[in-house]
This record gives structure tokens, sequence and C-alpha cells, in this order.
């Protein structure tokens, strides 16, 4: 049996990390020359970490399914990163960003981990800068930040709402750098669809040339997994349309342990759906809670007046609304960590207080933004007695300024102007903080299998704050990897090229051609969607925002049904050898209705509530989440044992030195 | 559902080297909630349901940001609608009864591969020429607070930096230059202290490489602008000229 190995250093925690890269092994530029690595995924942690280690001597092989590595789901993130750089100076520090992060994540992330990315946090902003990242600035020529949820400092910095794309490109240009120089192999429209085992080793992948449905293999001496999160496990989420969890899958079923499966973020600011037609959810970024007000009406009358059209949003009167955030949390306000606005959300809307047609969905009102930025536009514009017109006006400038391409973003897929009309919002599902269990070092079970950034499970615990994906991706990626990887390659330096043609590649790339044959040949009468849907509204209804015993037990049979059928009546059109987009997602589907069946069981084992994962067996008498540190402060690390459901739980317990373990409490 | 019924007319071709051809389709109960890829989502699905191969058209992140989908939709890269991308577009702008024509972005530099979809990754090439700044990763850089930058100066690189690489600019241009979308990263990283140093260099080097990609030239149409999904300048094109032609009046 394979025992858990965190390999946390020894030391005090603000020295754990400088020591650790003392005292690791490095590889000399001469030998770097010799070594492959392939980085599959160029997202920011893929695209930090090929663009390093290419600049360090590696040869590297970089892999992404999309046409060109600057369009990996990075590029969606639009609120901001987090960085301890206490340019605000209003009290931050490494130490309080680690504090926040532990904490928010509900006591059920690694300690070490995570204070080493605070460590490297502002590192990465510097980085950045460098790379020329245009980050906002105030008038003083210097970078700006704002506040995010979850927090009582400014602490995220910003590229107006599009952050991520900003990131992202500054690390596809460091990326581009490389392949112009020959330093990287950037293999685009190609999907991983294996990783391949030597002698206990990842020695390599098979993966599927898109275009021409050619089935390749790559060898190399390492293998980095940095692709993502599995929020389409769900069909429907804030993901992009291609998003999947086969690669961290098939290495799962390789061997590689999966890390607290049942934690899934659910974003409490996003546009709600409209339809049966719906495929995917859009955030509305989280850095809107900081001017608007949460609300839905105190009576149930007036919501389903709402509801039925019969009266506006603008009709309810302030004394008639419940701002129920800020009732409820006073201390956060509309600034509660995700988990616990979305809760929020669905408790009301559950109670019959929903504001749109489905009775699924909240108001985030500007108003009183609009008001009081209109106030102060006037002072310092020296307008005397400006009338209520002139305030909105200049209010909705202000707000406009900050939040201007997500009001559009909103207009254009609503159809309703939210200047005029409060935004209508709900929850979605929009992160996943379980992942791909890995050690200090970011190595999987697998020795020489690496993941990084959401595709592992190590720095969010139950719950991640805002603007704290993207500093883990990049420090991933820039930071942690470039050194923790040649502690593992020391070993490679004389092992020489692999060779793709042993028997191990072989046996890979037959299961994975038939696969693709036993699609292509099912005849079956429904397409992939149909089975996708079904098991994303399983997966919602069962294990999302709430879940129980009883409906967990359900979730596993009724995932096992649509399993069952998907083998036998999934209808995939077209050829192997040629660009065939159901043949791709039939493949992804197939992995996530195993993937499915793992989380429903995770959640289930897991009697407690813990940031993103609420039983409703286990909450306190204000419906708070309730740990249960006594029994379930650990990670739980699954290990495939052949077949989907069968499974053997292995457990890493969190200990924490640093940080009390107390009820969290925003109120 | 909605009860809208068109009629596409849809550009199918099997490979790069095959003759494409239009196919019309007629769609039904389509809602004006949907956006043009959920319609097109439908369709594909019907056609699958019946044996048809479905069409190809290339999408990701469904919010207008990763510039994966394209497609021409009556003439227009992007569609009706300003500012947006194919995947932002939503059936509310049109009416029932419309006939709509769906094609892919059409330049020599971007072959097709299905349907739809096209080969971008002459754009790639551009990029790695010399679309950055050449900084390794350290975490030993100067303090990214230590060189102001004007305000002015940092949020012109950044409505340069919003460019998404979707390829509009060229489907657009009648000569498939790709001028805008150069101009983008070379104006971004000259109007950045971090850039100035390489801006000559790289000015000469992505234009060199957009020149061997076969995309034509440009002759300030300005089309490309009026059908930029992310409303990037015309102003940069000017700016690359101008770093252009000083670097070329300076090349040793």
């Amino acid at each position: 049996m394979t025992k858990l190995d965190s390999k946390i250093p020894p030391g005090p925690i603000d020295r754990k990390w400088t020591d650790h890269k003392g005292h690791i092994r490095i590889v000399a530029p001469a030998n770097k020359r010799r070594i492959d690595v392939i980085v599959v995924g160029t997202g920011l942690a893929g695209g930090a970490a090929a663009a390093s280690l290419a600049e360090m001597g590696y040869n590297v092989k970089a892999f992404c399914f999309q046409d060109s590595a600057r369009r990996a789901h990075s590029i969606a993130a639009q609120g901001g990163i987090n960085a301890a750089k206490n340019y605000m100076n209003d009290g931050d520090s490494t130490y309080r960003l680690f504090y926040d992060t532990v904490k928010g994540g509900d006591y059920r992330a690694r300690e070490a981990n995570v204070y080493r990315l605070a460590e490297v946090s502002a590192n990465i902003i510097d980085q950045c800068v460098a790379q020329g990242v245009p980050f906002a600035r105030d008038y003083g020529g210097l970078l700006d930040n704002r506040s995010f949820g979850g927090v009582q400092v400014s602490r995220t910095f910003y590229a107006r709402g599009q952050t991520g794309q900003q990131l992202l490109l500054g690390a596809y240009s460091a990326l581009m750098r490389q392949v112009g120089k020959g330093a990287v192999q950037m293999y685009d429209r190609h999907e991983m669809l294996d990783v391949v085992i030597v002698d206990g080793k990842a020695r390599g992948i098979i993966a599927r040339n898109l275009i021409t449905g050619a089935i390749e293999r790559h060898g190399a001496h390492a293998v980095l997994l940095c692709t993502g999160g599995y929020g389409n496990v769900f069909f429907l989420s804030t993901n992009a349309m291609g998003s999947n969890v086969t690669a961290a899958w098939k290495a799962h079923k390789r061997g590689a342990f999966f890390g607290n499966p049942c934690y899934t973020q659910i974003h409490p600011t996003c546009i709600p759906v409209s339809g049966h037609h719906q495929s995917k959810l859009t955030l509305m970024s989280e850095s809107l809670r900081n001017d608007g007000r949460i609300w839905v009406p105190k009576n149930l009358e007036d919501a389903k007046a709402i509801r039925e059209g019969r009266k506006k949003g603008s009709d309810i009167a302030e004394e008639d609304r419940d701002y129920y955030l800020e009732r409820r949390y006073p201390a956060f306000g509309n600034l509660v960590p995700r988990d616990v606005a979305s809760r929020a959300a669905k408790e009301r809307c559950d109670a019959g207080f929903g504001v749109n047609r489905t009775g699924e969905a909240v108001y985030l009102d500007f108003g009183a933004a609009i008001e009081r930025y209109g106030k102060q536009q006037a002072n310092i514009q020296k307008i005397d007695g400006p009338t209520k017109e002139k305030i909105t006006e200049l209010g909705r400038a202000v707000v406009s300024e900050k939040y201007g391409n997500l009001f559009d973003m909103y207009e254009n897929i609503v159809g309703e102007n939210p200047y005029d009309h409060a935004m209508k919002i709900y929850p979605a599902v929009h992160y996943t903080m379980g992942g791909l269990w890995v050690d200090y070092d970011l190595q999987t079970t697998v020795p020489g299998l690496f993941a990084l950034g959401e595709a592992n499970f190590s720095d969010h615990g139950a719950n991640r704050l805002g603007a704290s994906a993207l500093m883990q991706g990049l420090a991933d990626g820039y930071f942690v990897i470039p050194y923790t990887v040649g502690d593992y390659l020391a070993d490679d330096i004389r092992t020489g090229p692999i060779d793709t043609k042993r028997p191990e590649f072989e046996s890979a790339e037959k299961e994975v051609k038939d696969r693709i044959s036993h699609f292509l040949n099912n005849k079956g009468t429904k397409p992939v969607d149909d089975f996708h849907r079904a098991l994303g509204k399983v997966m919602w209804d069962k294990c999302g925002m709430a879940r129980n015993a009883e409906g967990l037990k359900e979730a596993i049979q009724e995932i096992r049904r649509i399993r069952e059928e998907f083998w036998k009546d999934v209808r995939v059109p077209g050829k192997a050898d040629g660009f065939n987009q159901e043949l791709e997602k039939a493949g992804r589907v197939a992995d996530f209705l195993e993937l499915g069946e793992l989380m429903c069981m995770d959640a289930l084992h897991r009697n407690e509530s813990c940031g993103g994962h609420f039983r409703e067996e286990y909450q306190t008498p204000d419906g708070e989440a309730m740990r249960d540190d006594a029994h379930f402060a650990y990670v739980a690390a699954w290990e495939w044992k052949g077949k989907a459901g069968e499974v053997e739980l292995h457990k890493e317990p969190l200990t924490f030195d640093e940080v009390k373990l107390t009820q969290r409490s925003y109120k | 559902m909605g009860n809208m019924k068109l009629t596409l007319k849809v550009w199918r071709q099997g490979g790069p080297n095959d003759k494409g051809r239009i196919v019309d389709y007629p769609v039904s109960d389509v809602s004006e909630d949907m956006s043009f890829l959920e319609m097109l989502d439908v369709l594909n699905d019907d056609l699958v349901r019946k044996g048809e191969d479905p069409i190809a058209f290339d999408h990701d992140c469904r919010e207008g940001i990763c510039g994966m989908c394209s497609l021409f939709i009556n003439g227009e890269a992007h569609g009706p609608g300003r500012g947006i991308t194919t995947c932002q577009l939503h059936m509310r702008r049109f009416k029932d009864g419309d006939t709509i024509y769906v094609e892919p972005w059409r330049s020599t530099a971007f072959p097709v591969i299905k349907d739809l979809a096209v080969d971008r990754a002459a754009f790639d090439r551009i990029q790695a020429a010399g679309g950055f700044v050449s900084v390794n990763t350290s975490g030993n850089l100067v303090d990214g607070n230590a060189l102001p930058i004007p305000k002015d100066d940092a949020d012109k690189a950044f409505d340069a930096a919003t460019c998404i690489g979707c390829g509009a600019c060229v489907a657009t241009c009648p000569n498939g230059s790709a001028m805008l979308f150069v101009a983008a990263k070379v104006s971004q990283l000259a109007l950045l202290p971090q850039g100035k140093p390489e801006s000559k260099r790289r000015a000469l080097a992505m234009v060199e490489q957009m020149d061997k990609e076969g995309f034509g030239n440009c002759s300030n149409t300005g089309a490309c602008e009026v059908e930029c999904p992310k409303n990037i300048s015309l102003e940069h094109i000017a700016r690359l000229n101008r770093e252009y032609l000083t670097a070329t009046l300076t090349k040793e």
C-alpha cells in the first residue's frame, strides 16, 4: 500500500521554503539539456511552468487542446490576484495572507503549502510587471489595489475586469519567447488521453492530434499536469466548454490519488440560467460585491409579484427589502466568502424569495453605490446643490469606469440594462478545490508525475478565496515547480531519451485507440450532451450547494445508471482520423461519469460541513457549516482500484501549528 | 422554448483541401435568450440524432475572452453588433423568418480545418517572433512599484493588451492584413517602460513574420477597427508604423 508522505520540510513555517530550496538537489545546466519535460495545459500554471523550465534549460514539450496556448481558461478570470505587498499600508503581511487563506479554506488546507503561497505572492506581481502586464494604476503611477471577498485588507491587484487575461497573456508571451528560441515545442490542438508509466515512473503521454486524429506517443523524464479543474462535471458551470478532467482522471487511474474531490466552489454572482438550451454560465466578478448590495424582497407576495412580472425590483420600497447578507453577517456584509454568500442565496430562494421566472435569482443592486459616488463626484467637481439626476449621472460614470465591461457583458446576455434595473444573479459552479493529491513538491503519488494549479488539491482547503486561483497558478508555475522538479530530475541525468517504442507506450496507445473505436462503432441513439446534461443535473441537485447522505446515495446509483446507458447508447458520428468534436466530448464525458461517482462518495464519507462542502445534517442552529475537526481534519486521498466506484481511502492528517482552529465567523 | 424560425446557410467543408459549399438548414424553436452558438448546438444536436455530420466550429470560454470563436455571420466578423464576439451574440438580434449566412474566417493565412474552424497558428508564430519582453522568471526582480508608470500610459497599454487574438481583423480586412493584431502587441509593449528597450527589434521581427505568413498589406480601410470585438483602435496601427519606421531608419 502506498503511504502518503506530504514531505513537509522541518523547521519554523517561515523558514521551510527557503531551507527546502537550499537543500534540495539541482540539475546542472549541461545536464538540463539532456532532460525532457512534458507540460500538459497552458494556463497560468502550465504556461508559467513551461516558460520557466525552458528558460532554465530543460527541453519542454507543451500541450493544449485549444488552437493556441493563449486560450486556456485562466484567461477568463476577471477579478484579480492577491499578493501580500502591503502597498496600502493596511496591515497586510505574508502571515495575514496565509492566515486568511487557511481560514477561508475552512481549515482543510495544508499549512506549509499555504504559507509558501503567501510568501511567493509578492514575487508574482514583480514578475508580471516586468513582463509588461498592464495592471491598474493610480494617478501617481503606482499599482492600485482593491479588496475582495472574505478578507479585510486591500491586497488584490487587477487589470480592470480582465486580470486573468492579462496575466495569462504575460505567461503566454514568456512561453512564446521560448517557443521562438526552440526551447519549447508547442503542441496545440492536442489532447492528452493517457499518461504512460514505466517502472513505476511517469515517462510520457499518449496524445491525440485533434486535427488529424493521429494518436501520438511522447516520452519525457517528468510529466506536469496543469490541466485545470473539473467543474464541467456539473454540465453547467463558468468553465470553458472544453475544460475537462481527462488528464487528471487518466493519471488517477494510473495510480495518482485524487484529493478531496467533493470540494467544489459555487460562485455566488453568476448570471442565472435562462433555459434548456443553456450551454454554460457566465460569472459576474466578485469585485461587484464591493459596491453592489445583495437583496430579495422581505415579503413573499412581493417576490411572487416580481416572478410573475407584475412588479419590478425598483417598485419595492427600501424598507421592504431584505439585504440578507448585511443582516446575517454585519462584520463582512456583502463581502463574506463565496461559500457563505452562495448558501445564503440558495436559502432565500428555497424559501420562496427568488426574483426571476425560475425563482432562482437574487438582486445585486448598485443604486446605493451610484448615489454615494455621485455625491462624492459632485463634491470633487464643486457642484453646489446637485439635482438627483445629476448625482445619478455622476455616480453612473464612476460605476461605469469601475465595472463598465461587466455591466456591458450582463446587458448583452440578459438584454436588460443593469444601471436601470438591479442585476439578477444566482450561484454557479466555478472552481474545484479538490484535485490530484500532491506533496509539498507538487508531486503526485506517481513518481515523476506532478500536478499544478487548479488540477491539484493543495492550497485552498474546502473553499477558495477570491483572487487566490491566479495567485496559486502562477506561484506553482513560476516559483515552485522550477525548484522542486529539479530534485526529482537529478536522478535522470544519465537516463537518456525515453524510448516510446516500449511496451508500456504500446499498450497505453492501444487502450486509447480501442476506446475511440468503441465510441465510433457504438451506433447508439443519443448524443453525448444528453448524458452530460443528465449527469450535471444529478450532481447539481444532490452534490451541489447542499448535500445529504440520502441524496448522495441516490446520486451514486443514478450516475451508475447514466454511465451504463452512456456506454450502451451514446452516438458518436464521424471518423477517428480527423477533426471530430463529438468524439472529443465523448471521451471527456466518459471520464466525468466516473469522477462524478467519486465526488459523491467523498461527499458522503465526509460527515461534516466545511467550506464549499455543506452537508445538511451538519449545521449550526443558525444554518452555518459545522466542522468536525476531531474526525475530519484530514485530506481524503482516494486510490483507484481498477474500476469506477472501487476505491480505497487514504488520509493525510492536517496539523495546525500556526493557526488555531475556530468556528469560521463572518458575523 | 422559443418560437423563432430561421434558415441557416452554413459553409460546409470536409477538410483543408476539399471544396466547400453552402448548405441550407432550417432551424425552429429558437429562443431570443439563446446565444448564437447555443443555437448552433441545438442544430448540431439534431444533426447527430439524425445520423448526420455536425457542423464543426471553434469555441471555448463562451464569454468573449478566449478568442477561440470566430464565424462570419451575414458578412460580418462575429456577426451584427459591435464590441462582441460570436459567443456573445444573442438571438434577440435576429427576427423570426431571417436567413443567416454562416461562414468561416476567410484568409490565405487562416486555412480551413473543417467547416467553420480555421487554423490561426500564424498568430502564434508572430508572437513567438517578438511579442514579449525578454525577461526570465526570477524571484529577485525589482519591486513592482519601483518604476511608476503614468496612469494614462498604463491605460492605453491596457486598451491594446485586450486583444484576444481571434482574427476578426484579418477576416474583415479586404487585404487580409494582420496589422491590427500585430499593432496591439507592439503598441502595448512600446507604451510601457518594461517593453521599451526592445521595441525596435520587436516591431521589425513581428512585421517580418507577419509578411512571411502571407497576410496582406494594410491600406488603412479601417474595417478591422469596426469589427474588432475589443474595440482596438487604429491609433495602435499608427504607433506600430512609427515604431517600424524608426526601427528601419535606425537599423544598423
